[in-house]
């Protein structure tokens, strides 16, 4: 019936070759970001030597008290932060580009981090939240269920609309407008105090990143990416188109729905623990993409290690370009990805 | 030999019916099967229907299994559905792209490792004589290499019913002969049912061992090209007044002398 191949076919060869090849750029990339998270400990206002900072992790007792609260306390904590933020945000970015199949999308672009910081804002301002939730856990909640309401609006839109990247952008970026006014009606309304905190959520900071956020980052990835990973071959066929992915067996609707639910609980977490951070989530999965392609068995791994990278050099820029001062992170992201962005805008804009 | 038999069949959207109760006599394997029809006549709804991609009444059955009652995943056992073209801008080989249709349901083809997913994949390439295109990205193919890819993806899974919308509606003339010939090759040499929405009538002609024409979501004929073409058909259907004619090849021929009313 068919004409056998030979396991040596010099064609299934070079697949071969590009797998490995895939392998060790996904390897580099994870030591490029071991590499950053060094750098960004490294770096900050206190002029601690590169030398005492590196035995300093090796042997925490070598360190006076001081040196050791600074780098145990303050920059460990927000270097791993800005990695698994970054992580997180990318991930959320990739899966949404494909299953929405818009090459615009991201949390920030779409306005679902927008509706987890005013989810927050809600919780920190005026205290409403659902039912029965403790008052520590009000804050993050609240950015899941708004980040999650957002991803269904956009969903519906994109489904009743079925227009193109530019259209699904534009409810986007109303939605950014949208959930941005009711959050500074919020802080019009606040108290001094709530007011403060409020700020940090709409300006993306790794001032007040902790070990606490550190542990509910991690512990989402690592509920999250699994499930991701499972996914991945349903995820590559969805990219030939809907119809041809289900004919080949995939429930699209499902995939679709548990796909958008992990991207709001990744969004909501970053949210929550340093505010809105912007264009992290579209940059990371495009440069995955020429990287790795989009088998997404590697271009999930891929997005979330290029997302991390991105956002640790981007937490040590915040460090160095104002001298003796770090600027909230999400300034820094913001300049990287409007150029992007709209490189991107632009070139899918022509091919439509 | 594989039969697939279609009785009481309807689709609708929001409330608009497109098809009511559309029955045919029974589609058996090794051919290939046109549907035509003007716009609108209901012919990408009768075949997404046959794909199970829109709900719909009735009865499919394909030899004793009723697909109709079928899952999705189930369905993707029997039936490959293939769209009109391969979306743009998708960074992956075309190699990567005939695999993903493997891997994508396991569940429902056979394939015990990668290996075999990509030795599958290439042989299905070589079948239809696109070996060459195995390694290029989708991005730098030509209109009808994008199709061949596409047909490939279709095709690996060894579907017995094979549906094809429009597959050369984007194709200059080589290639649409190209494509609607490995379909029909593949329908000959595997025994399985391909059914193609076409517009081109005079391709259909060409081609088809059976046409069915629909028109306002009914069979408006149905047969051999040479029995169900004519022209008062071509009159009360495509408001078109032509002749069907038998050239020296002895390939029919539609020509169009102009339009009615």
């Amino acid at each position: 019936m068919r004409a056998s191949i030979d396991p040596d076919h010099p064609l299934l060869a070079a697949h071969r070759r590009t797998a490995r090849r895939r392998d060790a750029i996904v390897a580099a990339l994870a030591l490029a970001c071991v590499a950053a998270l060094v750098l960004d400990v490294v770096t900050g206002p206190a002029s601690l030597g590169v030398r005492t900072v590196i035995d300093g992790l090796v042997r925490p007792g070598s360190l006076d008290p001081t040196a050791h609260a600074i780098i145990w306390q303050i920059r460990l904590p927000q270097a791993l932060v800005a990695m698994l933020v970054g992580a997180a945000l990318s991930l959320a970015g990739a899966e949404m580009q494909t299953v929405l199949n818009n090459p615009l999308s991201d949390p920030f672009t779409l306005g679902v981090s927008s509706a987890a910081s005013f989810g927050a804002s809600l919780a920190i301002v005026l205290g409403i939240s659902i039912p029965f939730v403790p008052f520590d856990a009000m804050t993050p909640i609240n950015a899941f269920v708004l980040a999650f309401a957002a991803v269904l609006v956009i969903q519906a839109l994109a489904r009743a609309q079925g227009g193109g990247a530019q259209t699904l952008v534009l409810f986007g970026i109303a939605l950014v407008f949208a959930f941005n006014a009711l959050t500074a009606l919020v802080q019009f309304i606040a108290s001094p105090e709530a007011l403060q905190q409020l700020v940090f959520w709409t300006m993306g900071s790794l001032s007040r990143a902790s070990w606490g956020a550190v542990g509910l980052l991690g512990a989402v990835l690592v509920a999250v990416v699994p499930f991701a990973l499972l996914s991945a071959r349903q995820l590559t066929a969805l990219r030939l188109g809907e119809d041809r992915a289900a004919s080949t067996g995939v429930d699209v609707r499902r995939l679709r729905f548990v796909s958008l639910f992990r991207v709001s609980l990744l969004s909501a977490t970053a949210v929550a623990c340093v505010g809105v951070v912007g264009f992290v989530g579209l940059v990371g999965p495009h440069i995955a993409r020429l990287l790795l392609g989009e088998d997404h068995r590697r271009f999930l791994p891929g997005s979330m290690l290029v997302g991390a990278l991105l956002m640790s050099l981007a937490a040590s820029a915040a460090k160095l370009i104002v001298p003796g001062a770090s600027l909230p992170v999400g300034i820094v992201t913001a300049l990287i990805g409007v150029p992007v962005f709209l490189a991107l805008m632009m070139r899918s804009g022509a091919r439509a | 030999m594989t039969r697939l038999e279609i009785a009481g069949l309807s689709v609708g959207y929001r409330g608009r019916t497109v098809i009511d109760g559309l029955s045919l006599p029974a589609i058996s394997g090794g051919g290939l099967v046109t549907l035509v029809g003007p716009n609108g006549a209901g012919k990408t709804s009768l075949l997404r229907a046959l794909a199970g991609l829109v709900p719909a009444g009735g009865q499919v059955r394909l030899d004793a299994i009723a697909l109709d009652r079928l899952s999705l995943r189930d369905r993707a056992r029997h039936v490959a559905y293939m769209p009109q073209t391969l979306p743009q801008g998708v960074a992956l080989s075309v190699l990567e792209t005939v695999v993903a249709a493997l891997l994508a349901s396991p569940a429902s083809v056979a394939v015990a490792s990668e290996a075999d997913a990509a030795r599958l994949a290439l042989a299905q390439l070589d079948a239809i004589g696109a070996l060459d295109l195995a390694g290029r990205r989708l991005d730098e193919l030509s209109g009808g290499q994008r199709q061949l890819a596409s047909l490939a993806q279709a095709l690996v899974r060894g579907p017995r019913v094979l549906l094809l919308d429009e597959p050369t509606s984007a194709l200059d003339l080589r290639h649409q002969h190209e494509v609607m010939d490995v379909a029909r090759d593949y329908a000959r040499r595997t025994g399985a049912i391909v059914i193609a929405v076409l517009h081109d009538l005079q391709a259909a002609a060409r081609i088809s061992d059976r046409v069915v024409v629909l028109d306002r979501g009914a069979v408006a004929a149905d047969g051999a090209a040479i029995d169900a073409l004519t022209p008062e058909l071509l009159a009360r259907v495509w408001k078109v007044r032509g002749r069907i004619e038998r050239c020296s090849h002895g390939t029919l021929q539609v020509m169009v002398d102009g339009i009615v009313g």
